[in-house]
């Protein structure tokens, strides 16, 4: 069988984490009561105007400096027209002919054959970061044969980053999202909680021979989570391998997947290909954007966004904390990953290391091993961990002295994950834990043992 | 006369603003069969009528408006007044906000009298098209008129003789007109506020785009309207526009500048002034009274000392044709959010979201609006956008840069006609349809929408018909005082007739007494 060639790109929309809407001063805020965060713009009421929000701009530049993008110093905004009860205008303001930002990269850490020890890094092309507006969402009642509409969303500001198709499975896909998350939260230009649905992710599958060219590709929607994406995306590609192999053809359509049934269900759409009538939206101007050098000598810095001046304040991004994280304490890599991929875990590893006499080496074992296990088991993320960092680090402490054994300061640890309140001193003073130093104490039980087994010790003393 | 002058009456206590306010909508009662008002706000008016003498009375007016009596043209937004833009589609819709310059009308203290009619969604150079029928010109019942149209004057056909006020801005011209308030805002985005202007006697005035907020006008096309301010001389729409202009945070095409309002000085030195006459403007449909007109009133200026020059703006001839694509694409993207959904006319039509937007729009639209939507559907489709939405963008650049080349080379104003002609008979102008007319009627307005220049129509004279004739004077960007400086020399030489309003009940009042010379160029 000839081998098959899988080539996936995705269209990520994220949320821009900010108070107001992208062209309106409504606030922006998940599960609100329905319709009661929307201004007379978002509800298209005859002659509003947008009036675009400077917190947006800036989100959208972190994030395209961030993925090594060009920023265009000059973006524009255009109108894409269809009905659709959730979008209020009957068009949506999208950037489609110069987005804010273009040709970025975005690189991302794979572990091979699933062994955290052997990572191996990629890199995927960022085609361009446009702003739009998110619409609202729609409820479909059909006992009732009604469609409830809530524009809370509608208006909110989104960044459309498209990846190039330089992926090739379901696991690279992921990956690149899952690193893509971290950037986001690490800049604070979104929250990317895909559950929220802040993170929306659509992928485009198609397959072809080595050497041939690219095949017809699908597009997936519905994709709830990052490990739902790896799924949706590997289901993809083995069905059209599949229905290429038994002679049928692929149709350029959008796919949603079903994560019950783990499958991807064609939506297929009564009509032809939309034509979108793109617009130059009138309403707003050109973007301009400056940089130390086009900045103009009086221009009042809170009237223009200038993109070095927020290039200077980007916070360290996830691959520099980790590469940081390991020189600074002499952790692996792939220790580094997990540490970041876990919400607060670095943070919390930091602040054993800060009161504790353990090397870190050491210390990492028992984050990764001891109360990362622990966490996943009940479910818990790191800031509702019952053994604080401080309490960790008086247990390592009490191992570290030799006052207490390795296996007991795993009880001890079991005991401090109850949440009783107590402290790793008084678990080992409670169930006598402690190791004992005395040597004449020692040579006492030693000997007591051995009166007790006279038999055996005259058969080894024989021996 | 206009707001300058009766201001003083009430301030001098001559007048008071309630009494001022009842006359007016009394004015407006009688003269309610030229159709000029879709919605009377007589309580709001009152009320805002006696804060204001209030006010007069201590002493302390907001300004000059405080009190005056205005009209709006029923496509801004009015909060707490039914806005229609004289269609089904918004027919009881009360929006929950003021536009920007309603806004700022009323924080002067202008008493809002009502909404004014229109062709429906702007879109119409007659006022005929609107759902609440069509709005007949003042002058229709002018003693100046009727003299002059003795053959079928006969009272029982008097009714077919009369004429249109022209449009899109009908009612607002014809309000001002017949003196049922003293200013109005119009809209103006291919000649809407100049056209019905020239054809009602009045001045129209259409800033430049970006100077006056837009923030509340239900718009046509988004890069090209502007309010118009309409109003009886000159002094007065700069007395409007002083008030209106300046950056509205909420609008994003306003500019920035600070605006700095301006008194027209009364005389001016002609012998600096360079006009410039368009010679592309005369467009064979230009009767022969408008061209005698036109020809006179360039004398009267080279007479007085000013270099009076030809000029070329050679892509004139293709202004109406862009005007069409660029405006119906836009038209069509500005009418998508009328889906019956959130506000406005809901079909009952329960079977799919598609059958009920498809019969709201069908029932909320005339056929002016659904063929402009059509239309513009067509140029902005995927296959047609660069041959035609592109390719008129570009057109319209080269119309704009006639006029800074024009501008650049020391010309300061242009002198040319508003209209084809006197204003047509109703069972005439509707022989035509309604984009038939628009294309013939835009012709010499529409450019200057193109770039966003300022324009003013002033009444110049009075046709063999007894009708108003305007000429239409266009200026730099942003230049008004230029222009209604230039506007203002003009009106005081042609000296206008007032209009001689015959069947309407005259009330004595002193305000109304301010008579022009009755002398005729």
């Amino acid at each position: 069988l000839a081998s098959w060639v899988a080539v996936v790109g995705l269209e990520i929309h994220a949320q821009i984490s900010s108070n107001s809407k992208l062209f309106s001063g409504s606030q922006v805020q998940f599960a609100a009561p329905p319709n009661s965060l929307v201004s007379f713009f978002d509800a298209s009421l005859p002659g509003t105007l947008p009036v675009l929000n400077r917190r947006c701009v800036e989100a959208a530049v972190m994030t395209g400096l961030a993925l090594n993008c060009s920023i265009n110093k000059k973006s524009l905004f255009d109108r894409k027209h269809y009905f659709y009860a959730d979008l209020p205008a009957g068009y949506q303001i999208t950037q489609q002919r110069v987005p804010i930002a273009v040709n970025g990269s975005l690189s991302y850490s794979l572990c091979i054959d699933n062994k955290m020890s052997q990572m191996v890094t990629k890199t995927v092309r960022i085609k361009q970061i446009q702003l739009e507006q998110d619409s609202g969402k729609s409820l479909h009642d059909d006992t009732r044969s009604q469609t409830l509409v809530d524009l809370n969303r509608a208006g909110v500001g989104l960044m459309e980053v498209v990846m190039e198709p330089d992926m090739c499975c379901g696991e690279e896909a992921a990956a690149a999202v899952r690193e893509l998350q971290l950037i986001l939260q690490t800049l604070g230009s979104s929250q990317a909680i895909m559950a929220e649905g802040q993170l929306r992710v659509d992928a485009n599958v198609s397959v072809h021979h080595p050497g041939e060219p690219y095949g017809v590709r699908t597009e997936v929607k519905n994709i709830n989570s990052v490990r739902f994406l790896a799924k949706a995306v590997d289901y993809e590609i083995q069905r059209q391998i599949e229905e290429l192999e038994n002679g049928g053809t692929i149709l350029n359509e959008t796919r949603a997947f079903d994560s019950k049934l783990g499958c991807t269900i064609s939506m297929r759409d009564k009509e032809g290909k939309q034509d979108y009538r793109f617009m130059p939206e009138p309403n707003l101007p050109p973007l301009i954007l400056y940089d130390a050098k086009t900045l103009p000598a009086n221009m009042n810095h809170q009237q223009v966004v200038n993109i070095d001046w927020i290039r200077e304040r980007l916070p360290d991004l996830p691959s520099v904390k980790r590469a940081k994280l390991v020189e600074l304490y002499g952790i692996l890599p792939e220790h580094s990953f997990t540490l970041l991929n876990e919400d607060g875990l670095a943070e919390y590893f930091e602040n054993v290391i800060k009161h504790t006499q353990m090397k870190p080496k050491k210390v990492i074992g028992w984050i990764l091993k001891d109360l990362l296990s622990y966490l996943k088991e009940h479910a818990l993320s790191v800031k509702d961990s019952p053994v604080s960092s401080f309490l960790l680090a008086d247990l390592l402490n009490l191992l570290e002295r030799k006052e207490i054994s390795s296996s007991a300061a795993k009880q001890v640890f079991e005991e401090l994950w109850k949440g009783e309140g107590k402290t790793p001193l008084e678990i080992v003073k409670e169930k006598q834990l402690e190791l004992l130093q005395d040597q004449e104490e020692l040579e006492q039980i030693c000997q007591a043992v051995m009166d007790r087994q006279e038999d055996e010790v005259g058969a080894w003393m024989l021996w | 006369q206009g707001p300058l002058q009766v201001s003083a009456a009430l301030r001098e206590g001559r007048v008071g603003a309630v009494e001022l306010c009842q006359r007016c909508l009394a004015r407006v009662r009688d003269t309610g069969f030229l159709n000029a008002y879709i919605s009377v706000a007589e309580d709001a008016a009152r009320r805002q009528a006696e804060e204001a003498e209030k006010r007069y009375q201590r002493g302390q007016p907001l300004g000059v408006l405080d009190g005056i009596p205005v009209a709006v043209k029923d496509n801004f937004n009015t909060a707490g007044i039914e806005t229609t833009c004289a269609s089904n589609m918004l027919k009881g819709y009360i929006s929950p906000y003021n536009a920007t310059v309603v806004q700022k009308l009323l924080d002067q203290g202008a008493v809002l009298l009502g909404k004014t009619n229109l062709d429906e969604f702007a879109m119409g150079s007659g006022s005929t098209d609107g759902v609440f029928g069509p709005v007949r010109n003042p002058w229709s019942y002018s003693r100046q008129y009727k003299e002059k149209n003795t053959s079928k004057s006969h009272s029982e056909n008097e009714d077919s003789e009369w004429v249109i006020t022209g449009g899109s801005s009908g009612g607002s011209a014809a309000a001002v007109s017949s003196f049922t308030c003293f200013a109005a805002l119009g809209s103006d985005t291919g000649g809407s506020t100049r056209n019905p202007a020239a054809h009602c006697g009045v001045v129209g005035l259409k800033p430049t785009y970006g100077l006056i907020s837009r923030h509340g006008l239900i718009p046509l096309v988004n890069s090209m309207d502007v309010p118009g301010i309409l109003t009886r001389c000159v002094d007065d729409a700069a007395v409007l526009l002083g008030l209106l202009a300046g950056h509205d945070p909420q609008d994003s095409t306003t500019i920035q500048d600070t605006f700095k309002p301006f008194e027209l000085p009364d005389s001016i030195d002609i012998r600096k002034l360079c006009i410039g006459i368009p010679k592309e403007y005369h467009v064979p449909e230009l009767s022969s009274e408008i061209q005698t007109l036109w020809s006179k009133a360039a004398d009267l200026f080279k007479d007085a000392g000013a270099k009076v020059i030809e000029v070329s703006l050679p892509h004139t001839p293709y202004s109406i044709v862009c005007y069409h694509v660029l405006c119906t694409a836009e038209v069509a993207s500005n009418m998508a959010r009328f889906d019956g959904l959130e506000y406005g006319h809901r079909a009952d039509m329960k079977q799919s979201t598609e059958s009920m937007y498809a019969a709201t729009r069908r029932e909320g639209f005339n056929d002016v609006v659904r063929g402009r939507i059509l239309s513009g559907n067509y140029f902005l489709l995927k296959e047609n956008y660069d041959n035609y939405f592109v390719k008129a963008q570009k057109v319209r650049r080269l119309i704009a840069n006639d006029f800074v080349k024009v501008f650049g080379s020391g010309v300061d104003i242009l002198l040319t006609p508003t209209t084809l002609s006197d204003a047509a008979p109703y069972v005439e102008f509707i022989k035509e349809d309604n984009r038939t007319r628009s294309a013939q009627d835009d012709i010499l307005t529409q450019a200057a929408n193109m770039a966003g220049l300022p324009a003013v129509s002033v009444p110049a004279a009075l046709s063999k018909r007894g009708l108003p004739l305007g000429l239409q004077f266009i200026g730099h960007s942003f230049q008004e005082k230029q222009l209604l400086t230039v506007a203002k020399w003009f009106e005081k030489q042609v000296k206008f007739p007032v209009i001689q309003l015959e069947d309407v009940k005259r009330h004595d009042c002193s305000v109304f007494q301010h008579q022009k010379s009755v002398s005729s160029l």
